[in-house]
């Protein structure tokens, strides 16, 4: 399993190098414009360390993607996905993912996140695509849904937070000191987040 | 002796901050600047901010002032690493990062204790202007 995650994690980050323009484009519109440089920074060298060694399990694997962005991210994203990962890094098994594992993730994920930033939903941040997201993990729990169900709505749910960011106004981060002008934008961080879970799930099924 | 140590996303501005407190420091309060990426742009680098506190802590306390978000988290994130018995005597203040530094070094240099100096910087007359 640690090889597929090594495959998912490699795959994240392509998937936010290629979005480096489109990120700090969103990013320069409402805040400091250093989103996807950043982003990129930190997943590039992420991919140089999973490329020099072999990781035994799952809770090494994403350490060193925690510690890696902490190190090399240099904005807010960095401690913020950094401590979400180093909460994943805890809990994450090394057995094939089920939905019960899936939720715990989200969960540690949210918790780190919220942990740095102390934003809740609705504030146009990374939460607003990830909260949907692992509630909708939960909905599907309680509907008995299948796990591949479960991820193609997951994947639907972090979308559609994502796009509801435009219509919010930002309360917190850079974006909040344009107060009212930040409205009418998607937040780069919600969509950061959105690209990195749709990889997620398209990797897993 | 409190020592200080002054986190801004922006090299310069911590050490610009670090030069305006030493002209009034007393003592032998150390002051560390700590600004920007390991590569030299905008940003904050949280093992930058754990080698400084290493380097500097006392046991009489360490003040950290810190000027925008990520610097903020950057340094919460920091506190969060340490020992407990380190962890309990280096506070983020909750002050403004020019005036803060300034107060902090001169009440360091007389020797004030941490709890005064927080109490001198976090109070809302550090921020009136007029």
């Amino acid at each position: 399993m640690t090889e597929k995650s090594k495959e998912i994690i490699n795959k994240v980050a392509d998937v936010i190098i290629e979005n480096k323009k489109y990120l700090t484009e969103l990013d320069s519109a409402i805040g400091d414009g250093d989103h996807g440089i950043n982003m990129s920074k930190g997943f590039n060298k992420v991919k140089e360390k999973l490329e020099a060694k072999d990781y035994e399990s799952n809770k090494e694997l994403i350490k060193t993607v925690a510690m890696t962005l902490i190190s090399t991210v240099g904005g807010a994203s960095g401690p913020l996905y950094g401590t979400a990962f180093l909460n994943i890094s805890k809990i994450i098994p090394d057995a094939d993912f089920d939905l019960d594992s899936l939720i715990e993730i989200g969960e540690s994920a949210v918790a780190g996140i919220q942990k740095r930033g102390k934003a809740e939903q609705g504030e146009k941040t990374m939460m607003d695509t990830i909260i949907p997201a692992v509630n909708s993990l939960k909905e599907s729990k309680e509907n008995g849904d299948n796990i591949e169900e479960a991820l193609k709505q997951c994947k639907a749910k972090a979308e559609e937070g994502m796009k509801a960011t435009i219509d919010m106004q930002a309360t917190k981060g850079r974006a909040s000191y344009l107060g009212k002008r930040s409205i009418g934008h998607q937040d780069p961080g919600a969509t950061s987040s959105y690209l990195i879970i749709k990889t997620v799930v398209d990797e897993l099924y | 002796m409190v020592n200080i140590i002054l986190v801004s996303h922006v090299k310069e501005i911590a050490e610009g901050a670090k030069k305006l407190a030493e002209q009034m420091k007393q003592g032998d309060v150390e002051i560390i600047a700590v600004g920007g990426t390991p590569d030299g742009d905008i940003g904050t680098d949280p093992d930058a901010i754990e080698t400084a506190v290493n380097e500097i802590y006392k046991e009489d306390g360490v003040i950290i002032l810190a000027d925008l978000g990520s610097a903020i988290m950057s340094v919460n994130m920091v506190l969060d690493w340490l020992e407990e018995e380190v962890r309990e005597k280096v506070v983020l203040a909750d002050a403004p990062f020019v005036e803060g530094a300034v107060v902090a070094a001169v009440e360091a240099g007389m020797g004030n204790k941490i709890e005064e100096i927080l109490e001198s910087i976090e109070s809302a007359d550090m921020i009136k202007k007029n």
